[in-house]
């Protein structure tokens, strides 16, 4: 039990550290997954390759070789940034991935109809895509797009292995320090589980108001 | 509806003025594409990546002994943690399933925090603090994580199946078991092949996970190449080679989880039940 409150401003960092890289990436992941998603259902086929390749590549590579590469590999292109910011860039390309594929299937939810409707009436591109498309796209990704962020809060626990201030870091200074490892590693658990089950209960909440049962 | 262009709700089938622009558009784009691929390797190129000495060293047999035997201990895990993860997968989802609550409960709390519990703290947790040798430490999380999801995925899978199915067979006066062996299960594994085959490429992609805990897989051995001075440190090398057996594999996988769903669809035998996508399940911790 002391472990907690004896090293509560270690663990604050490590909390605090976990939180940031995942509100980065999850920032650069939504943005960049946006991008993506609107590259693969663009009528230009260039595009579309683009967004394809991008998807099943980063679908598919293992986070920690794509952690291996940014950290270790860009530094050898004279790319030498802060590790929080390689961290936050692996992160959130890597998400992006997902969150792309979420957006497009729930852009594929809305029936062609309703975009031959919003035209009929004379609807611009725009207009149409604002007012009728996106928003029931939004309805039904909800789920999707917060299980995916839940999946990035924990992969962020990698980042600490490449010798980023986070939680699961905290680990190895607590048992040079000489604390029980068993109670180390259940406080950090319970810091994980708070961010988990809080993205959770957010999207659980924005479900209840915005989503549809089909 | 032409080869290429599929019907959206975003915009209509193009004319011929719309089908000019886009292609100019999309010779534009490939320019810029084209020219940033160029770019990347004229810095390859620049910083010496395709120098000789850079690349002799997967010339030597020891090395690529190395690097086969790291791949070998990868696909090991893999094996070991599928078969696990199916397993408890299995042993969950009937827990969960269960009509005894208090079976249900354990179940359910055992899912829920396999799930929200990173996979690697508990695999550090298993490495660090139960003091296990790295493959059982790896292949234990990778088990617990993996196995809970799968369990969720049985549990979609036999409620997905039409309600009338199950009524049917208790009609015909088959007992809870022979309900679920001979008329459930069966129905609800076909549906949920797909998502079971993409949860088993996340369990591949995870073994590489194993590097951070020091065992000798794939990726460890590149690790061992890359960091050798007498080679120059050949590290984008190293990841030239390794990226495209890692990336090749899970592919691979992914693909067998299409064409798997694409058959079941085809199939007579899942007339009943929606054949899940080739993608992991996605339901928020918590939810039914």
């Amino acid at each position: 039990m002391d472990v907690l409150t004896e090293n509560f401003s270690l663990y604050g960092e490590g909390f605090l550290g976990t939180l940031e890289l995942t509100l980065y990436a999850s920032a650069l992941a939504l943005v960049l997954g946006f991008v993506m998603a609107a590259f693969r259902v663009a009528p230009v086929g260039s595009f579309r390759v683009f967004g394809t390749v991008w998807v099943t590549i980063l679908r598919n590579t293992p986070l920690t070789l794509l952690f291996f590469a940014v950290m270790l590999g860009l530094p050898r292109f004279g790319l030498v940034l802060p590790f929080e910011l390689f961290a936050v860039l692996a992160l959130g390309c890597y998400t992006s991935a997902f969150i792309c594929e979420a957006l497009r299937s729930g852009i594929n939810t809305v029936p062609v109809g309703q975009g031959e409707a919003a035209r009929s009436l004379g609807m611009s591109f725009t207009q149409s895509l604002g007012a009728v498309v996106l928003p029931q796209a939004f309805r039904s990704v909800i789920p999707p797009i917060g299980s995916t962020l839940i999946a990035l809060a924990k992969n962020s626990a990698i980042a600490g292995a490449f010798s980023v201030t986070e939680l699961l870091g905290t680990y190895k200074t607590l048992s040079e320090l000489g604390y029980n490892i068993i109670w180390t590693f259940v406080w950090i658990a319970v810091g994980y589980l708070i961010i988990t089950l809080s993205i959770s209960a957010v999207f659980n909440v924005m479900e209840k108001r915005w989503g549809v049962a089909r | 509806m032409s080869g290429t262009e599929r019907a959206s709700a975003l915009y209509d089938i193009p004319g011929p003025q719309a089908r000019r622009r886009h292609l100019l558009y999309g010779l534009a784009s490939t320019v810029v594409i084209l020219g940033l691929a160029a770019w990347i390797l004229y810095l390859l190129f620049d910083t010496g990546q395709f120098t000789a000495v850079k690349w002799r060293p997967f010339l030597y047999e020891g090395i690529q002994e190395l690097l086969l035997e790291g791949l070998g201990n990868t696909l090991k895990a893999f094996a070991l943690a599928a078969v696990l993860s199916l397993a408890l997968g299995a042993v969950l989802a009937t827990g969960r399933l269960s009509e005894h609550r208090p079976v249900r409960w354990i179940a359910t709390l055992l899912v829920e925090f396999f799930r929200a519990m990173p996979v690697l703290v508990m695999i550090f947790f298993i490495f660090v603090a139960l003091k296990v040798h790295p493959l059982p430490a790896l292949v234990a999380g990778l088990t617990l994580y993996n196995g809970s999801v799968l369990a969720e995925v049985f549990r979609t899978g036999v409620h997905a199946v039409p309600r009338g199915q199950g009524e049917a067979a208790y009609a015909l006066g088959m007992r809870k078991t022979q309900v679920m062996t001979w008329v459930l299960v069966p129905q609800a594994v076909r549906a949920m092949l797909p998502a079971i085959i993409s949860q088993l490429v996340v369990a591949l992609k995870d073994t590489s996970l194993g590097y951070l805990i020091t065992y000798e897989e794939f990726l460890h051995a590149g690790k061992l190449i890359a960091s050798n001075l007498d080679y120059d440190l050949p590290f984008i090398p190293v990841v030239l080679v390794i990226s495209p057996i890692y990336i090749g594999m899970c592919m691979l996988l992914s693909w067998c989880a299409t064409w798997v769903a694409r058959r079941e669809r085809r199939d007579p035998r899942t007339k009943g039940v929606d054949v899940a996508p080739a993608a992991p399940v996605t339901t928020l911790p918590g939810r039914e």
